[in-house]
């Protein structure tokens, strides 16, 4: 079968044609016939997020997803590309560092119950593979903004009872964070782990009203709004 | 301002990295890779630690299990140091927000990993090493550690000063972004580069980065390195990919078959007896499965959710109507860079942790669960004692910058075909089992391929992110190391733990019960 990957251009390779998923039809191509061909994997099972690229303008895990005979490859959107399929995520994760997505202080001896557990259980399955990053369609109009995985970590800590200081969390998200995502879901439909940052986004807002922040575009209608 | 550099930013490094830090030093992390994509985020099963001596458990229980498994080879020092300070290092993770699966008690709640006492490895559902490394990861943002990504190690940078003591100064490593050659200077250097298990190739359950990078660049400089003939080989891994299928899956009551669907091992004993076991089958001509078809589809769904998925994605079956087709595979290597108690190299100021170090806590078989311990332990120690040797240090530093000629090789050869006849060789003689006809005949073909080396070498030529050149590098490594372990299982004349040779199948207690020490011409000794 022929894959198509775009490159400096976009170009043809033909991989067996077995079940396959596409990191093997990457390296059969780069063992057999073209040692040049630029990408990154690592654990081969879906839990470092090394692999992530666009199939047919959607993000997937390249050793997750089972390749098709016409598939067109391209590497993530929204990040540099650097080579092929490599692109540079130092920007993208270095959104983690801006939004403060860390527990603010070292905390001993806080006990967690069984329920604390779930709380969060779902936002720290994030393997940072950046799909959801890819997928957003704010960074065309706003290249600060704060984004999915990183807001979806800030959720991860603020719900978290070993955080001590909750407000300086939020405080710190109100500027290019919660309100400049237009709850569009494309990050939800193509994280490989099940996390809708657009939820947690929704989540981290009515934590923002808890501290009584408010949506800016409401506050733009002349005043007076109060909740 | 003194400063440590770390090489490596999986658990090891990451946690060595906050403890120098906290010690007062200036931290740059280096990796080839970025922090969280490292191998420590596929670890599942959990990290051991006697949290309560209620249920009958305690310490001392651990440091006995460990022994046991390390068949006589560990050091019992060190072993007690790790288990003792196991509570607190699960303590510690928990104060910065991993988050460990809770008990109805409202505590850390715990399983039983194969070979311990009781339930004592702690975990975080399925994805112990995926929280545990992003969490630090985290933790480093908030201490503002600088990371630097993407760059590949090549050598240390190495010195004698006035008393003809070689010393460490610092780093030069490849930038896989621009294809510069750049140097990093510190007085301390560590090593946490992880282990070296991909020499078996399509035989191991690793990620492809572990192939022992750290080890041969710090023999290079002058290091030692120890027990290398000792790997750890999990005896359920996918037939086809070699992706691990966790013991949960034999511990929940699976079945391990052969062609005939007859059952020949008690699934339950040590690792290395059942992939011995199933090497035995393999060798008769036999394939064999696991079958978890009869704990039914419920019961997958909910406990082995994870390997599931694995089953179908990579051998295309559903684990609850068909048997999983499975090998033993390369899992976990024991040997690495030769560490006193301080986790200090005989290079001074250069300094090993994790799966690269051999710390003497796991012998000659690692206990599941210890070696997420270890890289925690000794990676808070020993981040402590590079901050402080920094600090100590009055080497001058401001030597010449070297640079390091990548040559020109003609690309007559494909070494991609190389590497995977080595891991094929190594699987099959350098594996479970070995002998020294076989070892003697792979040794020679490893020092054949690395004769012919100068006829491989690249298809692609060029600067930017050259990962044909990358895994050129890595492959030259694992040759180096491959001839350093076939010489120290050669020499090994005895059977222990994971090492067994047909031609010496006992243990010889007299001769053996040490470890061995090699350097980077192949020669050897023994030491207690
Ligand atoms: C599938 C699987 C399951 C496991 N489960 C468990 C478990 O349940 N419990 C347990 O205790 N252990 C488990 N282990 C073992 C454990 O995960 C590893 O021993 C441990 O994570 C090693 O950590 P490390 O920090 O030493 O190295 P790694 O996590 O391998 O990190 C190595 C780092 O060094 C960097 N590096 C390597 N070479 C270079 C170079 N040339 N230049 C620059 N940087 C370099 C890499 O990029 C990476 O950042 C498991 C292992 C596997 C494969
Ligand atoms: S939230 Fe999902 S898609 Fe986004 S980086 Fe994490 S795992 Fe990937
Ligand atoms: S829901 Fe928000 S964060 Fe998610 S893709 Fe849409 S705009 Fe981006
Ligand atoms: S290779 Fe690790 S997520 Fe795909």
């Amino acid at each position: 079968m022929k894959i198509n990957i775009k490159r400096d251009s976009v170009v043809c390779y033909e991989v067996e044609a077995k079940k396959q998923t596409l990191l093997e039809a990457l390296n059969e191509i780069k063992i057999t016939q073209d040692g040049s061909l630029a990408y990154n994997s690592g654990c081969r099972s879906s839990v470092c997020g090394s692999c992530a690229v666009r199939v047919n303008g959607r993000e997937v895990l390249a050793c997750s997803y089972h390749v098709q005979d016409g598939d067109f490859v391209e590497p993530l959107n929204n990040t540099p590309v650097i080579r092929d399929l490599v692109v540079d995520m130092d920007k993208a994760y270095g959104f983690n560092a801006k939004a403060k997505a860390y527990q603010s202080s070292i905390t001993s001896s806080v006990l967690l119950s069984h329920e604390d557990e779930k709380l969060n259980e779902v936002q720290s399955n994030c393997i940072l593979c950046g799909s959801c990053y890819s997928a957003c369609p704010v960074y065309a109009v706003n290249s600060e903004f704060l984004g999915p995985f990183s807001l979806t970590r800030v959720l991860r800590y603020v719900s978290d009872k070993r955080e001590t200081n909750k407000k300086e969390k939020i405080d710190n998200i109100q500027i290019n964070g919660v309100w400049d995502c237009t709850l569009c879901n494309a990050c939800t439909l193509v994280c490989p782990q099940g996390i809708s940052s657009k939820a947690d986004i929704e989540k981290l807002r009515a934590r923002s009203a808890m501290f009584g922040y408010m949506d800016p575009s409401f506050s733009n209608f002349g005043g007076g709004i109060s909740f | 301002m003194k400063s440590v550099i770390i090489i490596g930013a999986g658990g090891a490094g990451l946690v060595a990295a906050l403890s120098a830090k906290e010690s007062g030093a200036k931290v740059t992390v280096i990796t080839k890779e970025y922090p969280t994509r490292s191998q420590t985020c596929m670890a599942q099963g959990g990290i051991n630690a006697v949290l309560s001596e209620d249920g009958g458990d305690s310490i001392e229980i651990h440091v006995q299990n460990t022994l046991k498994s390390a068949a006589g080879l560990a050091d019992e020092n060190a072993v007690r140091y790790m288990c003792q300070e196991a509570p607190h290092a699960v303590a510690w993770l928990d104060s910065i927000g991993v988050g460990f699966s809770r008990t109805n008690e409202s505590r850390i709640a715990q399983r039983k990993l194969g070979g311990a006492y009781a339930p004592r490895a702690c975990y975080a559902q399925d994805y112990t090493g995926l929280k545990i490394l992003h969490t630090l990861y985290d933790r480093c943002l908030a201490e503002g550690i600088e990371i630097l990504n993407e760059r590949y190690l090549l050598e240390f940078l190495t010195c004698k000063d006035a008393q003809e003591k070689i010393f460490v100064y610092g780093v030069s490593v490849l930038n896989k972004r621009s294809g510069e050659v750049q140097t990093y200077e510190a007085q301390s250097v560590i090593v946490a580069t992880g282990g070296y298990s991909r020499i078996y190739h399509n035989y191991s359950t690793n990620s492809s980065s572990s192939t022992g990078d750290g080890i041969a660049t710090a023999l290079r400089a002058g290091v030692k390195a120890s027990d290398l003939e000792f790997v750890q080989f999990h005896p359920t891994a996918l037939k086809n990919s070699s992706i691990l299928i966790s013991e949960s899956a034999r511990g929940a009551g699976g079945y391990i078959l052969n062609s005939k669907g007859e059952r020949f091992v008690n699934e339950l004993l040590p690792r290395d007896e059942v992939s011995k076991a199933i090497d035995d089958e393999i060798a008769k001509g036999e394939d064999i499965f696991l079958d978890i078809r009869h704990l039914g589809l419920e019961f997958i769904e909910k406990e082995l959710p994870q390997e599931a998925k694995l089953a179908k994605l990579y051998e295309n079956i559903d684990p609850a109507r068909e048997l999983i087709p499975i090998k033993p595979a390369a899992h976990y290597t024991m040997g690495g860079i030769d560490v006193d108690e301080n986790s200090s190299t005989c290079i001074a100021g250069l300094y090993a942790v994790g799966e690269c170090a051999n710390h003497r806590v796991h012998g000659a078989n690692r206990l599941g669960g210890n070696s997420l311990l270890e890289l925690v332990v000794f990676g808070r120690q020993v981040g402590k004692n590079a901050a402080e040797h920094a600090k100590s240090s009055d080497e001058n530093l401001d030597l010449q910058e070297q640079i390091t000629e990548i040559k020109e090789y003609t690309n007559e050869i494909n070494f991609y075909e190389k590497q995977k006849f080595l891991g094929d060789l190594f699987y099959k003689n350098v594996g479970i089992k070995r002998d020294k006809t076989a070892l003697q005949n792979v040794l020679n073909e490893v020092q054949e391929i690395r004769n012919i080396l100068p006829k491989m070498g690249l298809d692609d030529k060029t600067k930017i992110y050259n990962t044909n050149l990358i895994e050129f590098l890595e492959f030259k490594n694992m040759l180096e190391l491959a001839e350093l372990i076939i010489i120290s299982a050669i020499n090994r004349q005895e059977s222990r733990g994971a090492h067994f040779r047909v031609d010496f199948p006992a243990a010889d207690n007299e001769k053996f019960k040490a470890h061995s020490i090699i350097d980077k011409n192949g020669a050897i000794c023994y030491e207690d």
